[in-house]
């Protein structure tokens, strides 16, 4: 059997594991409702300017604490800014700083479990140990220790996270490898001779990416929950750069008075991770081998 | 004998990563940017302090010797000194952790206390009006920043609606502590009762397929001792795993909590820590908390073996 | 003994609803058991004995369900009584062994608890009467050292121990009515030995009616007075073993007889039936059978083939309109030689 041939069944073997995505998602109403709302969430942020003619920082003392009105549509806050543009000026940062917080742990945790479940035996011991002592840390912690000792900001955000988040790929990936590792399309690619990276990258990849895929959906929401909660602690985004978490914090001491200032941000927050979850949720189906 | 054995090997088991937490927590201070000392004196750094404080966290000594160094301390319980305030951490994290454990346990009782019902509800009748509502819960429910359900909580129930529950604090005694500690417990339970709801629900309905159950129907007992007795019974099984590692979630997540509410516990501490610079303190709670969750583990595999007498002791 | 049956099935049809379509598990199952007798409910995979077995306790796997027909129990119609009357029923006038005893058994029940369960609820029973009388039961079918094994788990015990355990949890409030789901086939060959002899002796001391569903001809003629054949969903013969045996009256049958090993006949080669048993989806017009039917004609191809009884009132029917061929066929051809 020449070598061209046997990649051909090879490879003939290995997309037999693409499911019939195509045809059914615009028939999951969970998955269509779940892009529509990220849809618009993502669509108002970028159309922020358009949307608003107030910067976010724009303070005007002689306007604090503000119920709606026509000039400010969801009112000022302490400092007299407009809340809606804070609002919407905020989503653009939390959900920037979201997508790229959940790339990074993505690859190093796939790039992790791929050498893990292929080569088994020593270097998954050590990476499985590794994992073993990430997760013995509560997440919080380790985030909001960590960003302690990196010092506040999205860059510490992203290190963080990526430093405590890529465990669950890792996991994910790796048990699927050691699954789809015994299959006979990967038997196949190795008697052919092919390089172990060719076989992981070309082959094994595209069938056990799915579930990481799905993980992220999850972890998206997880994120920006975390971006959030650091931004209430003061310990993320800094001010003055609005993000809903900060928002949050700045509305708590007005609670008697205006307490909208806390909650809306919060109702963002669940409507965009509303959106991801059904994202999510309706991949998990969609993906899930008939 | 052979439980016994088997937790004592667990325990032994345990020992690596605990090792490693320590070493993580030690590895820390060299993570910071810069001379870890300058940036923990920051404005009130000479060079003297600055050589104190090396000398102090042997940081003039090569890298094995300082994680002997630490170690050493460590087993004698010297989690080193607040620089903010001159006692030992160990005696700031002591007073605190009663606070801290309250709530992590009043927590999760009241989170198995929301999540049994609800997931009963749900499984006995599937895809009925009341399963359908019940999954809603997860599906909303995960995107709800802890820290904004509790201070939504504060809110109705704190401020308004005949302000039933103090806004912060303590408490005094164990009934003070019940109702002080109420709301932020039912926040960090609402936090976590999702996920336990979604895995419960569906290892009752995986159960509730099994050949058992039907067994248990044709003795022609009652739908709900079926139900409890048989299939809650076997489905809890493989919750308890789920709770294990949603607890460990929870321990971090009274730091925010603990925020919120004003409780004086070492989440509190920790953050307060942070924002003094008082970097002892800081590494010395999070060793404390990663040695909590790896006890939290140790115990959920206990409580697993303990429910599952099909567990093999070798 | 009355003449009333115990239990009688009247044309029950199960249906299953799926993704890919409703399965009619059971199209049209008619039997009836006199007291004290022992039916057997014989058929291949597939053929719905296990279905109609649970229809009659209303213990359907979750999306199927009974359309239409009776369940006479006792006179009482059981398909349309309510989900409390059911639980009346069931365990204490009805008992059900299952064909697994692994996955049937509670794994984190101790079997004491599992055996007492049913007379503490029916029976009213505190709870040291209840385990008193579990111990019992034990003992009766044959447990040795009760005391002790009252108190393992399911998985502590071997596959004939814990048939037994069944068999003790299905008669622990003494039923009139057993309902067996194949209790042997998951069992060694040596144990299936003794669990039948088990029942034959239950049936004896508790003076129970049984039915017998199996796939094992042989069972059949070791323990059951009448017996009813099901293929794809029917009931296409009944009659006493003696009859039904000896002078078959439905090909099915005739071929099922005629595939089993006999070691004391010297023959030429095994029959076996050609074909497979049809989809219950859309099963084939006409007589289901008539597809791998040796004596299928033309009118057998459409129209529907109800049982018809043979003689009066004497349990002995037929679904098949040429049957004359079937005992044509053993004549010439005994089934079984004079024994």
């Amino acid at each position: 059997m020449t070598i061209a041939v046997a990649e051909g069944i090879a490879d003939a073997l290995a997309t037999e594991h693409r499911s019939g995505f195509r045809r059914r998602w615009y028939r999951t109403p969970a998955f269509v409702a779940g892009i529509l709302i990220v849809g618009t969430v993502i669509a108002v942020a970028i159309a922020a300017p358009l949307l608003t003619s107030y910067s976010p920082n724009q303070q005007d003392l002689n306007h604090v604490l503000q119920g709606p009105s026509s000039k400010h549509w969801l009112g000022t806050d302490q400092l007299g800014r407009d809340e809606f543009s804070r609002l919407l000026y905020g989503a653009r940062v939390d959900l920037r700083v979201a997508f790229l917080a959940v790339l990074f742990p993505f690859c190093l945790g796939t790039f992790l479990g791929c050498i893990a479940g292929y080569y088994g035996r020593f270097l998954d011991t050590i990476i499985m140990r590794l994992v073993d002592i990430v997760v013995a840390f509560p997440f919080y912690v380790l985030i909001i220790a960590l960003v302690f000792v990196l010092g506040p900001g999205a860059r510490s955000i992203y290190i963080a996270i990526t430093l405590v988040g890529w465990v669950s790929y890792a996991r994910i990936i790796r048990g699927e490898i050691l699954v789809a590792k015994r299959q006979e399309y990967v038997l196949a690619a190795q008697a052919a001779g092919f390089r172990d990276l060719r076989i992981i990258a070309r082959h094994l990849l595209p069938n056990v990416i799915t579930q990481a895929i799905v993980f992220a959906m999850s972890d998206i929401v997880l994120d920006i929950l975390a971006i959030v909660t650091l931004g209430y602690l003061g310990l993320g985004i800094q001010p003055p750069t609005p993000d809903w978490g900060g928002m949050i914090a700045d509305g708590q001491a007005f609670l008697t008075t205006k307490w909208e200032l806390s909650t809306i941000p919060g109702v963002a927050v669940i409507l965009t991770a509303l959106g991801l979850s059904l994202i999510g949720d309706g991949l998990a189906d969609l993906l899930r081998p008939e | 004998m052979d439980r016994f054995a088997y937790i004592l090997r667990r325990l032994v088991q345990a020992v690596p990563v605990v090792l490693g937490v320590t070493v993580l927590c030690f590895f820390m201070i060299h993570l910071v940017p810069g001379d870890p000392a300058r940036t923990m004196l920051g404005v009130h750094a000479t060079p003297k302090k600055i050589a104190l404080l090396h000398h102090e966290w042997g940081l003039d000594r090569s890298l094995p010797a300082q994680y002997e160094l630490f170690m050493k301390r460590l087993v004698h319980g010297n989690l080193g000194e607040s620089l903010f305030y001159n006692v030992s951490a160990w005696s700031l994290i002591s007073g605190r952790l009663p606070v801290t454990l309250w709530l992590i346990g009043y927590g999760t009782l009241l989170s198995i206390l929301i999540a049994i019902p609800l997931a009963v509800l749900a499984a006995s009748r599937k895809d009925g009006a009341r399963d359908q509502v019940v999954r809603a819960v997860p599906l909303v429910g995960l995107g709800f920043p802890p820290f904004w359900l509790g201070i939504m909580l504060l809110l109705a129930f704190g401020l308004h609606l005949g302000r039933l529950f103090p806004v912060g604090g303590y408490g005094t005694g164990v009934t003070g502590h019940l109702h002080a500690m109420f709301l932020p417990a039912l926040t960090v339970a609402l936090g976590i009762a999702p996920i336990l709801i979604r895995s419960l629900r569906a290892s009752l309905l995986q159960v509730l397929e099994s050949d058992y159950i039907t067994t248990a129907r044709s003795k022609g007992i009652s739908e709900t001792r079926v139900l409890l007795r048989h299939a809650l019974r076997n489905a809890v099984v493989s919750t308890v795993s789920v709770l294990g590692v949603n607890i460990g979630f929870l321990v971090g997540g009274t730091v925010i909590i603990e925020q919120v509410f004003a409780l004086p516990g070492i989440g509190q501490l920790m953050l307060n820590s942070i924002l003094q610079r008082d970097f002892p303190v800081v590494q010395g709670v999070t060793l404390v908390f990663g040695i909590m969750v790896v006890f939290v583990y140790l115990a959920t595999d206990i409580l697993h073996s303990l429910l599952d007498p099909r567990v093999r002791f070798d | 003994m009355t003449d009333t049956p115990i239990l009688d099935v009247r044309d029950l049809r199960v249906d299953i609803p799926l993704s890919r379509g409703t399965v009619h598990a059971v199209d049209g199952a008619s039997f009836a058991l006199r007291p004290g007798e022992a039916l057997g409910l014989v058929g291949e995979s597939g053929s719905g004995k296990s279905m109609t077995l649970r229809a009659i306790l209303g213990l359907l796997p979750n999306p199927g369900r009974i359309v239409s027909g009776e369940v006479l129990f006792e006179g009482q119609d059981l398909a349309s009584a309510s989900a409390g009357r059911l639980r009346e029923v069931r365990g204490a006038s009805i008992g059900m062994i299952f064909q697994e005893p692994m996955t049937a058994l509670n794994p984190v029940m101790r079997v004491g608890d599992q055996i007492a369960e049913g007379p503490l609820a029916h029976l009213g029973q505190s709870r040291s009467q209840a385990r008193a009388r579990a111990l019992e039961l034990m003992r009766k079918v044959g447990i040795p050292d009760p005391e002790r094994r009252s108190h393992a788990y399911p998985h502590e015990l071997s596959g004939g121990m814990r048939q037994r355990v069944m068999i003790a949890i299905a008669l622990a409030c003494e039923p009139r009515l057993m309902l067996c789901d194949e209790p042997t086939t998951a069992l060694d060959v040596t144990i299936q030995d003794q669990i039948l002899k088990l029942l034959l002796a239950m049936r004896r001391d508790f003076g129970v009616s049984v039915v017998f569903v199996t796939h094992d001809l042989a069972v059949v003629a070791q323990t059951c007075e009448r017996v009813a054949v099901m293929y794809a969903g029917q009931v296409v013969e009944t009659g006493t073993v003696e009859e039904v045996f000896r002078a078959p009256r439905h090909p099915y049958t005739l071929g099922l007889l005629r595939s089993v090993p006999r070691f004391d006949l010297k023959r030429q080669s095994l029959d076996s039936i050609p074909g497979q048993p049809p989809d219950l989806v859309l099963p084939p017009p006409g007589c289901r059978f008539h597809p791998r039917c040796r004596f299928a004609q033309d009118d057998c191809l459409t129209g529907e083939f109800p049982l018809r009884p043979l003689g009066a009132g004497s349990g002995r029917a037929t679904a098949c309109i040429h049957d004359d061929v079937c005992v044509a066929d053993v004549s010439r051809n005994p089934v079984i030689a004079n024994a």
